[in-house]
């Protein structure tokens, strides 16, 4: 599958990519690869390496091992050309907060030697673009949250970069702001832009990505496509609450008894009181639902549903319990 | 291919550029040439002027300082070394001194203003911009060296009220005015490396004090140190404090110069040449 779209360019491909700080290891051994044109998910809880990554492409950190090259540039032996083709939009907004929204986006176009001219009719363009040009005298220190962060963006388009880097861009910000924020990002890839965007939102994962890259620790632990992982996960998800929580793992062992296909992927989650099953066909339902009738659990609510993204990521990064198997067979066969 | 298709064109709204073909990879210039690089500094420097267009208050020190330094100085200690009623006197000893303080204390303000820039995400975007990264340091320097001009100008203008008056020539003023600012800039290097090196910002003041108030005061700034023990006066031969404030005197009052200017430079680019690469390179592993 992943072979397929070989055919063309890649923009960012990263290889083995090691770092380590003392001891944690905030990359262990990470490969992805960003097509030209798409956007690519990379998707991790808090601590999983995603800014890391993100740090080591834009030549901020220096990997331990491993290579990476964006636009054909490596990120170590030729960062001064490789900054010429990316533009970085971090956690928090990097501009400069004592100066107008005008004078950040000047700054930077002087910087990208664009001449004064230039430079002037670039900011301007660019404010009116992300509806900054009423605020465009006042400090950033004034503005809000998604002015920072749309201003942060217009700041890394100036020039016109060919890969973009978003971490975590909606991080901290309001429903409607972060909305604002996507409707932009989904501009930009309209336009032709190749963005890496690190979320821990699902949501935004798949608002905005095309391709999902899962890390946690430091290291893959899922990759494909928004939909091919879904499917890959399983097609419904069985959802059992019983009366006692306490029955949780009872119920799960006493599924992994019938060794039914794909039962051993079933995840108990203690803080929801909730017993999630991975459900293949309709004769599996029918046996599971039997089963915990027969050995009388008491059930307080059950029901299916397709899963969503953040039960994918639930069932890979969740806890070790039960999940492991599924994690591991979602490796296997998607990563490979 | 990189020249061409990197500059970023006039191309209508945001339309991003598409990732450049692979065919020619990296042969692209990858040195910054002079003028870019002067551009750069420039762009930088503005920044860091804007800074202050914003935030008044931070011109405080340059302002103040001067004023209530010399006014100390002249009307406590002025009357106890040069005699009861001759304060006017000591103003022609002192001023020359006051400019090679004034610069230092400038200098240790840049260490703190560095290490407070840097928690910042904006120097994030610094470095991941092609442009040489000792332009964000240079830019620093320069618009503190226009600070050091403001503070010198506004302690010069105190001292001719209180009687100062050149024995040489206006360009002898000139001189130890620019001696002044070159020796406060090779200063700026060590506290950008202080503030670079050190976690924050009140740590970067405290060392600072540490290595400066014995440098101040061992000095030949505020006396003369012919009454100071033997050990003290080697120390403050070879003070670059001393050498300053001597050199200055000189080209102000009169008399020889050429030894403390000589020393006073040579401490300038021994300073620079040691500090700044180190500087440079701690700017570049920052994480």
């Amino acid at each position: 599958m992943v072979d397929m779209t070989r055919s063309h360019t890649n923009a960012v491909e990263v290889r083995g990519l090691v770092k380590h700080f003392g001891a944690t290891k905030a990359l262990d051994g990470v490969d992805l690869d960003v097509r030209e044109g798409t956007v690519l998910g990379v998707l991790g809880p808090n601590g999983a390496g995603k800014t890391t990554l993100v740090r080591c492409l834009s030549t901020l950190l220096v990997p331990d091992a491993g290579t990476a090259t964006v636009a054909g540039y490596d990120v170590v032996k030729h960062p001064r050309q490789l900054r010429r083709t990316i533009g970085l939009t971090g956690q928090y907004a990097s501009v400069d907060e004592k100066l107008s929204g005008w004078e950040n986006l000047y700054m930077i176009g002087r910087l990208l030697d664009l001449s004064r001219k230039d430079s002037r009719a670039r900011a301007d363009e660019m404010l009116e673009r992300f509806s900054l040009t009423d605020a465009a005298k006042r400090p950033a220190m004034n503005y809000s949250g998604g002015m920072r962060r749309r201003l942060d963006l217009a700041a890394s388009m100036i020039g016109q970069p060919a890969v973009l880097y978003l971490d975590e861009p909606t991080t901290g910000l309001d429903p409607r702001t972060r909305n604002e924020v996507w409707d932009e990002v989904q501009r930009m890839v309209s336009e032709g832009a190749t963005v890496l965007l690190t979320t821990q939102y699902m949501e935004e994962a798949e608002q905005l990505a095309s391709e999902l890259t899962v890390i946690d620790k430091g290291k893959v632990i899922a990759k494909g496509g928004v939909d091919e992982l879904k499917a890959k996960v399983g097609g419904r998800t069985l959802k059992v609450r019983p009366v006692d929580p306490g029955q949780l793992p009872a119920m799960a062992a006493a599924l992994r008894e019938t060794g039914l296909d794909g039962i051993a992927g079933s995840t108990v989650v203690p803080d929801e009181g909730v017993l999630y099953v991975p459900i293949l066909t309709d004769e599996q339902l029918t046996a599971v639902v039997a089963l915990l009738g027969s050995r009388g659990f008491g059930i307080a609510h059950i029901g299916t549903h397709l899963p969503s993204l953040d039960e994918v990521f639930l069932a890979i990064t969740g806890e070790k319990t039960a999940d492991s198997d599924l994690s591991d067979a979602i490796n296997e066969e998607v990563a490979a | 291919m990189s020249t061409t298709a990197v500059t970023p064109s006039k191309s209508p709204a945001g339309a991003p550029r598409k990732a450049s073909p692979r065919t020619a990879a990296p042969t692209g210039s990858s040195r910054i040439g002079l003028r870019a690089n002067l551009r750069h500094i420039g762009a930088l420097a503005r920044r860091n002027a804007l800074q202050i267009k914003q935030d008044p208050e931070s011109m405080f020190d340059a302002v103040f300082m001067p004023v209530i330094f010399i006014l100390l100085f002249v009307y406590v200690f002025g009357g106890a070394i040069a005699g009861k009623g001759n304060q006017a006197e000591y103003v022609n000893y002192v001023a020359p001194g006051l400019m090679a303080m004034m610069g230092m204390n400038i200098a240790m303000g840049v260490g703190t203003g560095i290490n407070d820039d840097f928690k910042k995400g904006v120097m994030d975007r610094f470095r991941t911009m092609p442009i040489a990264r000792s332009s964000v340091l240079i830019a620093k320097i320069v618009v503190e060296v226009g600070r050091m001009m403001v503070a010198t100008a506004i302690l010069l203008g105190m001292a001719f009220l209180l009687g100062l008056t050149i024995h040489t020539s206006v360009f002898g003023l000139l001189a130890a005015i620019g001696l002044s600012l070159v020796f406060g800039a090779s200063l700026m290097w060590i506290f950008i490396l202080l503030g670079l090196t050190m976690k924050t910002a009140q740590a970067v003041q405290g060392m600072a004090m540490i290595v400066l108030m014995p440098l101040q005061f061992g000095s030949s700034i505020f006396a003369p140190p012919t009454t100071m023990p033997g050990w003290l006066q080697t120390f403050t031969d070879y003070n670059p404090l001393s050498n300053l404030a001597d050199a200055s005197r000189a080209l102000i009052n009169g008399g020889a110069l050429a030894h403390s200017v000589w020393m006073t430079l040579g401490w300038s680019v021994l300073i620079t040449v040691l500090a700044a690469p180190f500087a440079v390179s701690k700017f570049r592993k920052k994480t």
